[in-house]
């Protein structure tokens, strides 16, 4: 993964500015940004999917062997609208 | 006896959830693919990132984007880090539909001198509301005069977000930005209307052209799906809610997307060919009122200016109506 700004040598930057590494900025964990927390409950769970069309971060994932979603704690930034969106209420925002 | 007995009940009540339970079933016609990866520095509830990340899904890996300077830029590329697992250019505020038609000839030429293998690559040319509406409009009309086969996504917050929410000339009658305040001397904030950004690119005479909204998700990759196939320039424009900007709470960001279809200020048509349809036309329209209330753009807003507001709306729905034909169906 790319290295913090102040690290990188003028050597080592590519001709016009170019970044040659698709979706580095991965590196970069938005989850410290976060003040709530969404509380998921797969009982609850109706599995339609919304939560992970709706998600601005793409932190949603399906996770098909234990049959639930997963949320990415790293990216997640705590907006609450999978909470909000969710026609079950399966998710809940609580205090980090 | 009794708690062995109790147990086997037990038991059974669990097999029986169990066998209830729903299972995830892959999504139809919705690509897993993420093109627009996590760690982007979008506010929180930001829609015009999912907007964004709808689009690209909808096209796929065969594209390269030009995007002009805006929120979206700014989030996506601090350097040295890229969101995007696209080619991606960015460009100054003004060109991004320029570049887009350099980059669509360039390979036109390429392909013919066979440098590069016969493909069928989307162009994609990306703006906000201020590089579309304002400073990038000129570039926008030349290339769909010329013709060029790009898909032009203009992704419409209503004001220059990204440098502190000044206003634009795709912010509507009413609103409040930090340079158009309410006050004494404009009770009503922003005193222009909105500009008809889509009116003027049908006014072009291109294949197609679409308002969208991520609220309706199926809509905005069904539309980006048509111009795709199109063989011509196509023109979307997407209402993006801002949280920020519109100083709502960032998990109602999808609910106010709903509501602006719903009261006709944004309503959802496309034009093909110069052919009008409305694509979700609600029995009733909601009162503006609804739309506005909780927004604190619109905090200011007295029965008078939300009535004029609502005029306006009501005449723009019904002539929208009248050019689709709807009221002839039903």
């Amino acid at each position: 993964m790319t290295k913090p700004m102040d690290q990188i040598l003028w050597q080592e930057i590519e001709p016009g500015g170019v970044i040659t590494e698709p979706g580095n900025a991965s590196c970069y964990h938005t989850g410290a940004w976060r003040s709530q927390k969404p509380e998921y409950n797969p009982n609850l769970c109706i599995k339609c999917w919304r939560c992970y069309i709706m998600c601005p971060e793409s932190a949603i994932s399906p996770n098909y062997d234990t049959n639930e979603f997963v949320w990415n704690y790293d990216y997640c930034k705590g907006c609450g609208i999978c909470a909000y969106e969710c026609p079950a209420k399966a998710i809940e925002m609580q205090e980090d | 006896m009794a708690s062995v007995a109790n147990g086997v009940s037990m038991m059974e009540k669990k097999m029986a959830e169990t066998e209830k339970k729903k299972v995830i079933k892959p999504l139809k016609n919705f690509p897993m693919e993420e093109y627009i990866n996590s760690g982007h520095r979008a506010c929180q509830g930001c829609a015009e990132v999912l907007a964004v990340r709808h689009v690209l899904k909808a096209i796929g890996p065969d594209m390269v984007m030009a995007m002009a300077t805006g929120c979206m830029e700014i989030i996506s590329s601090p350097y040295p880090y890229t969101s995007w697992n696209v080619p991606w250019i960015h460009v100054a505020f003004e060109n991004a539909a320029a570049v887009a038609s350099g980059v669509e000839s360039g390979l036109k030429a390429l392909r013919r001198k066979k440098r590069v293998p016969d493909k069928d690559v989307t162009i994609l040319a990306m703006g906000g509301d201020g590089g579309t509406t304002d400073i990038g409009f000129q570039a926008l009309s030349g290339m769909m005069e010329r013709g060029h086969k790009i898909i032009y996504v203009c992704v419409d917050n209503e004001a220059y977000m990204n440098t502190g929410i000044q206003r634009s000339s795709s912010t509507p009658f009413g609103a409040t930005t930090t340079t158009s305040p309410a006050g004494k001397v404009a009770p009503a904030g922003q005193m222009t209307w909105k500009k008809d950004m889509t009116a003027i690119a049908a006014a072009h005479g291109i294949p197609y052209t679409a308002t969208a909204c991520p609220t309706f998700f199926n809509d905005l990759q069904k539309k980006i799906l048509k111009a795709k196939e199109v063989q011509g320039p196509s023109y979307i424009h997407i209402l993006s809610v801002c949280p920020t900007g519109w100083r709502v709470p960032p998990q109602k960001a999808i609910e106010y997307g709903q509501l602006a279809v719903d009261t006709g200020v944004f309503p959802l048509y496309e034009v093909e060919n110069g052919i009008w349809k409305l694509n979700r036309k609600p029995k009733e329209l909601k009162p503006v009122s609804e739309y506005f209330k909780g927004q604190g753009r619109y905090r200011h807003l007295d029965e008078k200016l939300t009535a004029e507001i609502q005029e306006k709306i009501t005449a723009r729905w019904n002539r929208l109506v009248e050019l689709s034909g709807a009221d002839k169906e039903s």
